[in-house]
């Protein structure tokens, strides 16, 4: 069930302010969400200022550069900053992509920054994915066959079946189409969430695989698959440009069908 | 793991207003408004079969400020989301999921509404041969 208002331990106050040295001239407000587990307080929104002139060009940069300058115990996930490990996805301007491809000059005004939605904060920008993760686990993503792999070779694929893994394989499960979903928001507990389901129909997709029909068995259910209404704000946010909404019609389409 | 009492990040609070979402629950909400509309339906039609005053009086209700506002949000709610219904099975099938698609078509669903709503409305009122 929605559950609209943010509980009594998650309310946002507003905590402290950082200012630029008054010599600089491309000033920048970055409105960060923080929470430190250790302080029982509630979670606070902190502005820092930032001379942009002496920062990189994307927001991950800024978010190191206040790090490093101005407050050490700003905590976040990254690891590549090239839009190529998914660790860094926040909500970053109202939608969730990756701070290390999204450029400051895209966003008007402050920058505001708060973790990915609708998720238990372990610290400041870091959810806790375990659930996330759990869900992948439970499409079963990995190659599934009966028949013997050949003795002298791989399981081969023609192009044209090759052709039908693209859009699909580039998933970085970065995790900003799931938490940008309203349902995903409201039943997150029993729904897999776009990029989940994405990765289902990556392996139902997948020429070689023969479990399709147990695969669409295990998704065939009111929650796990079809609490999705087609909101498409998983397609409207991925930051590799995957089309989440597209594979979960594609996966109905083919429980539909096989009924017919 | 052990999780201390941690908080939730803040979700429809903080998250954009998107095309995607807004028509989503405006679907969802003309749906129900829809229903609600069901029981006025019902309540003309037993006027309707019980006699000229009960009818009378349910013509009344209708005419009102009140009545006119109730009608147009209906006739609004079944024109979006029988169209808006319309898009579902293009995407039931498998078409339109690009975002451009999805944004042009949601357009085109807002914009038939309204000349929906306004040609009942227009026919309405030009059967009431122009008594407002």
């Amino acid at each position: 069930m929605a559950e609209i208002k943010l509980p009594e331990n998650s309310r946002i106050s507003t905590g402290k302010t950082f200012n630029a040295a008054d010599n600089a001239k491309n000033k920048r407000r970055f409105v960060i969400y923080r929470w430190e587990p250790d302080s029982g307080a509630n979670p606070r929104r902190d502005t820092f200022e930032i001379d942009l002139d002496s920062c990189g060009p994307m927001v991950l940069d800024a978010l190191l550069m206040i790090k490093n300058e101005v407050d050490p115990t700003l905590s976040l996930r990254r690891s590549c900053r090239e839009g190529i490990c998914g660790s860094c996805a926040m909500n970053i301007d109202g939608t969730n992509t990756l701070a290390c491809t999204k450029s400051i000059e895209e966003v008007k005004g402050d920058v505001k920054i708060y973790p990915l939605p609708h998720m238990p904060v372990v610290k400041d920008l870091i959810p806790d994915l375990s659930r996330f993760y759990a869900q992948y686990a439970s499409v079963k993503p990995w190659l599934q066959a009966i028949s013997a792999t050949p003795p002298d070779r791989e399981r081969l694929q023609s192009k044209e079946d090759r052709a039908k893994l693209d859009g699909l394989y580039e998933c970085i499960l970065c995790a900003s189409c799931s938490t940008s979903c309203p349902s995903y928001w409201w039943n997150g507990d029993r729904y897999l969430g776009p990029a989940a389901l994405l990765q289902a129909y990556r392996w139902i997709a997948d020429s070689r695989d023969e479990f399709t029909g147990e695969r669409l068995d295990e998704l065939e259910d009111p929650f796990r698959l079809y609490r999705c209404h087609t909101i498409m704000n998983c397609t409207n946010t991925c930051p590799k440009g995957l089309n989440p909404g597209k594979a979960i019609g594609e996966i109905k389409k083919l429980i539909a069908s096989r009924v017919l | 793991m052990v999780t201390m009492n941690r908080p939730l990040s803040p979700h429809i609070q903080i998250y954009r207003k998107q095309i995607t979402s807004s028509l989503s629950i405006l679907h969802r909400a003309t749906g129900v408004f829809l229903s609600l509309g069901a029981f006025a339906f019902v309540y003309w039609l037993w006027a309707l079969a019980t006699g000229p005053e009960a009818y009378a009086s349910a013509q009344a209700f209708f005419s009102s400020i009140i009545g006119r506002v109730l009608l147009l949000g209906w006739v609004f709610s079944l024109a979006y989301h029988f169209s808006n219904g319309i898009r579902h099975l293009f995407w039931d099938s498998g078409k339109g999921f690009q975002i451009e698609t999805v944004y042009a078509s949601g357009k085109a669903v807002l914009a038939i509404s309204v000349l929906l709503t306004i040609l009942v409305f227009g026919v309405a009122y030009a059967m009431r041969g122009g008594v407002v």
